[in-house]
């Protein structure tokens, strides 16, 4: 079989793998909206003040919500598969289209975090890899050991602390300043002063796991015995480090950096919510408070799915850098 | 003796210990040094640290800050160990009966497992607890929940690689029942790496816990860090303490667990340690 033909087959296989992983997330939503005291009537009743049994009856029929609950599962299913997540009640509007809404900052967010987490954490896991058992090694060791321990929302109220309040760098919260009616590359500016503190509080926690995955991932590849046939050649040390062990090296760094991106949502619920960081982090938290749960099951939803799309593009990616993982 | 002369080789597995040791002994006796309710107005509202008769300080109420990091001790270690151990006895029992048994019951338990471990775990969490109520016991469910899946890939794996191996063989040619091969024979096998990932565990799951607390789904009766970061956090401005001491006990209890974590995995794998 041709490469390009092995490569669509695996891509095929990986996609099939992961249908039956989404309606298992989706049923179990289905069912944790079950497990909650009271429904959408209850809320809306509740919302209203008052309202007769009969009107509550009257509108479960409605809402389809005297059905078996086969019957409502079917519903729900269906209703997901066309992107349908319910009424937030709260806000009245969609759940759907509050999302929408909120995805962007939230993408922006993640984006930056995962550039500056894997980049740095690349960087520092090689120079302690290179610089093994020296202070280098030892100080970024520490740092990874203490980033790792640290609780992501205080990070943030202690660079608040320092930063924003008593050296006034950074904005305290927010994504722009609407005052200002900035416009074009000002806006964008102000967008990205907006996202240093939050961008650097939420990579911390990662920063750490990938420095020492790097430095792990580094020291396993350079005993290999490609390593000893390339200083047998006479290739210089610095080839070998650079060319010959940080590619191999940097194999599992990418895996990582696509299982972590469910942590990563969850870290920025926490992250999104202190420094009021307008995305769907921060909506959730919004939700958290109202006791509005259909529109924290529809961000939960999504954010599975989006766990379950990165690891489908990571593997694909994967499997064009290491072209052994199809074979097996 | 052995092992913890080993463990001891570790500097920084002792110095988690000994941290780890202070932890335990303040949450053990939060109730002699502060016998009041750490939610109680003792006083003065917000005074700073050293001001008033409050080491740490005290909050917008007059709440002693270092009372709640105390009594938060024991709610943090207390969670954590709860929500660990209900995780390991599940990752464990699927794991076991995945690895042991192998075929159509490892396939529907590992993409169980898999699906679990999917789902992102902290929002999760929140949704768990959101839905069953803020108390301990929801916390320590949802805790659990999203941590078993770590387990139970470990213990199948450990399962795995011995149910083939000759001493379970000869245990099948004795006769002995499948239960008493799996929890007499092999378990007994492969409880280090589960020690070490459970001690570990403990970290993320007081992480985790502080999390909950600080987005305000703690159980409202009882301190916990994490309550006092979220309720200090409106202050910031002008009460830097309330948030920053509880903050770094978090830092310290969580970074002392890691610590004998990693200290324990180094005495009970000896040879992975020489190796690096």
């Amino acid at each position: 079989m041709s490469l390009t033909a092995r490569r669509a087959r695996y891509v095929v296989k990986r996609l099939l793998q992961s249908i039956p992983i989404v309606i298992a997330i989706v049923v179990l939503n289905f069912f944790l909206l079950q497990l909650a005291e009271g429904d959408a009537v209850d809320v809306l009743a509740g919302e209203a003040g008052s309202a007769t049994p009969e009107y509550m009856a009257e509108l479960r029929a409605k809402f389809g919500l005297d059905q078996p609950l086969s019957i409502q599962l079917a519903v729900y299913l269906k209703n997901v598969m066309f992107l349908d997540l319910g009424y937030s009640f709260r806000h009245e509007m969609p759940v759907s289209e509050l999302i929408a809404d909120r995805v962007l900052p939230t993408v922006l967010l993640m984006v930056s975090t995962i550039t500056i987490a894997v980049g740095f954490g690349v960087f520092l896991g090689l120079v302690a890899a290179m610089g093994l058992n020296t202070w280098r090694d030892t100080a970024i060791s520490i740092f990874a050991l203490i980033t790792y321990a640290t609780p992501l929302f205080w990070v943030g109220l202690m660079l608040i602390v320092v930063f924003s309040l008593n050296l006034g760098w950074f904005p305290t919260s927010g994504m722009e300043n609407f005052a200002m009616f900035y416009e074009g590359w000002d806006r964008v500016w102000d967008i990205a002063h907006h996202l240093v503190l939050p961008t650097i509080t939420l990579s911390l926690f990662y920063l750490a796991l990938y420095t020492r995955l790097m430095r792990a991932s580094m020291l396993e590849q350079a005993g290999q015995d490609y390593v000893t046939t390339a200083r047998a050649k006479g290739v210089t040390e610095n080839r070998i480090m650079f060319v010959h062990v940080l590619r191999n090296a940097l194999l599992p760094v990418v895996t990582m950096a696509g299982v972590q991106v469910g942590a990563l949502i969850g870290g920025s619920v926490i992250v999104e919510s202190v420094f009021a960081w307008p995305g769907l982090g921060m909506l959730a938290f919004e939700a958290l408070f109202s006791r509005d749960l259909n529109l924290l099951l529809g961000i939960f939803l999504l954010s599975a799915l989006l766990v379950v799309a990165v690891n489908l593009v990571v593997d694909i990616v994967y499997s064009t850098l290491d072209p052994r993982i199809e074979v097996n | 003796m052995a092992f913890f002369k080993l463990f001891a080789r570790n500097r920084g597995a002792l110095i988690g210990l000994i941290i780890l040791g202070v932890v335990t002994f303040l949450a053990a006796t939060a109730h002699l040094f502060f016998p009041d309710d750490p939610f109680s107005l003792a006083g003065t509202p917000m005074s700073g640290p050293g001001q008033n008769g409050y080491l740490l300080g005290s909050d917008s109420l007059g709440r002693d800050v270092a009372a709640g990091i105390a009594h938060g001790a024991k709610t943090s270690l207390l969670i954590g160990l709860l929500a660990t151990l209900v995780a390991v006895c599940v990752g464990i029992v699927m794991g076991a009966l995945a690895g042991y048994h192998g075929g159509i019951i490892d396939n529907l338990l590992m993409r169980l497992t898999e699906m679990f471990q999917t789902i992102p775990s902290f929002i999760f969490a929140i949704l768990l607890v959101a839905i069953m109520k803020p108390s301990i016991e929801s916390i320590v469910i949802a805790i659990a929940v999203v941590s078993w899946p770590a387990v139970a890939r470990l213990v199948r794996g450990e399962f795995l690689s011995l149910r083939n191996r000759e001493f379970v063989q000869a245990c099948h040619t004795l006769g002995m029942s499948d239960t008493r091969i799996i929890l007499g024979e092999i378990l007994p096998n492969c409880l280090s790496p589960v020690i070490v990932i459970g001690s570990l565990m403990v970290a993320s799951a007081i992480l985790i816990e502080s999390g909950l607390a600080f987005l305000g789904l703690g159980d409202p009766n009882i301190m916990s860090w994490g309550f006092q970061i979220g309720a200090g956090r409106t202050l910031l401005r002008s009460a830097w303490w309330i948030c920053t001491f509880p903050g770094i006990a978090i830092l310290l209890t969580v970074l002392a667990i890691n610590l004998v974590g990693e200290g324990i995995n180094d005495a009970l794998n000896p040879r992975l340690r020489e190796r690096s």
